[in-house]
């Protein structure tokens, strides 16, 4: 199947700062892509390019076969996009900025009413029809502006941090109603510095400083771990882990909550290793094998990325 | 095209109306300026205190110094003064001017022997001594054809002041003042309005729809241009009702070149507003860039034919040079159409050349 966004080589730099470099991958018709990583990882740069309100310095980004250096109109037409922050205008009602962004897209006048509707009984915003965006709550301001750019009916849908300062009940129910989107058909590709939102997509990116550690799904991803990993929990340690870290068997030690994660070589003996590290804690620790998460991965592929660049 | 433009308007009238602090400054600065400026600025002096050395001390001096006093631009009670105190007074700033009457004042008067009156005038301020020393010249000369028979009057010139025959000067300023206001109040609301939507991100958020940046423009301008036009109204009434300013021409005519005018300085807002990030720099921008050029170079104070050649092109391309002379014109001497099509077609031609030019330079991406 032809690939309904394709970026190849993709950089951008402001002045000095090298935002994206040499960034590759392909979105498929109806899959919900992730963008994962943390701030100044280029995520923001690659959506705004996409959506044709950045010009690439280098490379080729097209978007339904089209180019987004030049064919502007076309893009921005079957596109939706939502910006990290909230860009509606608070003085006008729910409704109006409804009805706004439906005469900017040119919105057959016959179908609105339907289409907001629609739009109304899965954002369970109808009683608020009439309410000021600017009063809304955090998650409804999101779910008014996710409508807003759905109003088009779009093939794609671009949605940069949509969850970022939300209430936790929000964000599941704004993950919930992006993945009936993907039911229906349409294209997404979300950005998230949140690892355990990246689960919910079909295949992320792992953005680091420009580029690209790795992609994958969530599930291969997390396979790719060729480390064996063990949680040391236990919340009286309250010590210094570079011991553990020295230890010739462990690769790298993570502080994870209330919780060590010590990543060791492959063919590590469990019960060795709980005698090295009781030995260097002076105290008897219980070491748990675990299932690495995305974090585990993400984590590990910076850190192999600092590696290769010592 | 007509839908997304429609719908822009739309909602920069719901802008308008939801923020009635703002629609109460747009409409109420005006008049506050139009008020501060309008008693501020005035060239004609009143009150001119004067100090006088009676060398004479006889009934005729007496009489030239209460010819001082009753005209109405002197203030009543003169200073009598010592000559080694002038210089005092001059610096404490307690006369503007002293008048000297010699010994042979009185004998003098109604022969052939002439004496002479002494003006001694502080002109620290040029435009201040002039004015003191045309009015004193003119005292005199009254007084002179009272008291002086003799006077031989070879001829005389006899002025007779056109349009403005009190020479008040509240005349001259108050056509600009609204010239200035206007431009200054128009480019303001536009530079804003779009900065605005920068600073918030509405922007970003407009621009990934199909719009055009020729709907986005004339979407800004249209609904400011009535605004702009009721800014006008009252400018220009409070102007004839505080200050008393003739309306003599059509009171159309006028409002069809104050439209011609707002739409100039909306459009110039436009292109500030293509160059501004924020709301902050729209503003100070635009103030920068009307008030000091309308108030210095368009004829508003200082007539354009005494500037040098370089300030004189700046002051050919400033809009408000064309409305001054063609408000005054219609507002002081009621000059119709007929004379005034040329300054009117090139302000039309500003206006059309600046909104193109803010159209191809609006940016429909984010760099």
């Amino acid at each position: 199947m032809e690939p309904l966004v394709s970026v190849s080589d993709f950089s951008k730099s402001y002045g000095s700062v090298h935002a994206v470099r040499g960034l590759s991958f392909d979105v498929h018709p109806g899959e919900l892509f992730g963008l994962i990583g943390p701030d100044g990882a280029g995520k923001t740069t690659t959506m705004r390019t996409l959506v044709t309100l950045l010009r690439p310095d280098a490379g080729t980004l097209t978007v339904h076969g089209r180019d987004v250096a030049t064919e502007l109109k076309a893009i921005r037409s079957i596109t939706g996009y939502m910006p990290q922050r909230f860009s509606l205008y608070p003085d006008l009602s729910v409704e109006q900025n409804l009805r706004f962004f439906a005469d900017l897209f040119a919105v057959p006048t016959d179908e609105l009413p339907v289409r907001i509707e629609r739009l109304y009984r899965f954002s369970r915003l109808q009683p608020f029809a009439k309410r000021l965006a600017g009063r809304l709550s955090g998650g409804m301001k999101q779910k008014l502006a996710l409508s807003c750019t759905l109003i088009h009916n779009p093939v794609l849908l671009v949605l940069d941090e949509p969850t970022t300062g939300v209430d936790p009940v929000s964000r599941t129910e704004f993950w919930e109603i992006l993945r009936e989107l993907r039911e229906e058909g349409v294209t997404i590709v979300v950005s998230t510095p949140y690892m355990d939102e990246a689960l919910h997509c079909d295949r992320i990116a792992i953005l680091h400083n420009g580029r690209a550690l790795a992609m994958g799904t969530p599930a291969e991803l997390i396979r790719g771990m060729q480390y064996p990993m063990y949680a040391l929990h236990d919340d009286e340690i309250v010590m210094d882990y570079t011991l553990i870290e020295k230890l010739p068997e462990v690769r790298s030690v993570q502080t994870f909550g209330d919780s060590l994660h010590i990543t060791v070589e492959i063919d590590t003996d469990a019960e060795r290793l709980q005698r090295h590290v009781s030995a260097v804690v002076e105290k008897d620790v219980l070491l748990k094998r675990i299932d690495p998460s995305l974090e585990d991965v993400f984590i590990a592929h910076i850190e192999e990325e600092a590696a290769h660049a010592e | 095209m007509r839908r997304r433009l429609i719908a822009i308007i739309r909602k920069e009238f719901i802008h308008i109306f939801r923020d009635w602090r703002t629609l109460m400054i747009i409409i109420l600065m005006p008049i506050m300026m139009i008020v501060l400026y309008g008693y501020a600025i005035t060239l004609d002096m009143r009150n001119i205190s004067f100090g006088v050395i009676d060398d004479a001390r006889t009934a005729e001096s007496r009489a030239l110094v209460e010819a001082f006093a009753e005209n109405g631009f002197f203030r009543a009670w003169p200073h009598e003064v010592r000559r080694a105190d002038i210089e005092q007074l001059f610096m404490q700033r307690d006369v503007d001017v002293v008048i000297v009457i010699p010994r042979e004042f009185s004998e003098t008067l109604g022969t052939d022997r002439r004496s002479s009156i002494q003006l001694i005038i502080d002109a620290a301020d040029s435009n201040v001594g002039t004015f003191v020393h045309n009015y004193s010249e003119q005292v005199l000369q009254i007084y002179n054809r009272r008291m002086n028979g003799k006077l031989p009057v070879l001829f005389e010139l006899s002025p007779r002041i056109f349009y403005n025959p009190d020479m008040n000067s509240t005349n001259f300023f108050v056509p600009g003042l609204v010239a200035l206001i206007l431009m200054l109040i128009s480019a303001l609301l536009t530079s804003i309005a779009i900065a605005r939507e920068k600073e918030t991100g509405t922007m970003e958020q407009i621009l990934v729809s199909p719009v055009h940046a020729r709907e986005i423009v004339l979407g800004k301008v249209l609904p400011y241009v009535l605004l702009g036009l009721l800014n006008a109204a009252m400018i220009i009434v409070s102007a004839r009702i505080l200050f008393d300013v003739p309306l003599r021409g059509s009171l159309l005519l006028l409002g069809l070149m104050s439209l011609a005018y707002v739409f100039v300085a909306l459009s110039f807002g436009l292109m500030i507003s293509t160059a501004a990030r924020t709301q902050l720099v729209a503003m100070f921008g635009t103030l920068m860039a009307t008030i000091l050029p309308t108030i210095m170079l368009s004829g508003f104070i200082f007539p354009i034919d005494s500037m040098p050649p370089v300030l004189q092109y700046i002051a050919n391309v400033l809009p408000a040079t064309y409305f001054l002379i063609i408000i005054r014109a219609i507002m002081l001497k009621g000059v119709g159409l007929e004379a005034l099509w040329s300054q009117a077609l090139i302000l039309t031609g500003i206006g059309i050349l600046l909104i193109a030019a803010a159209t191809r330079r609006f940016r429909m991406r984010l760099e």
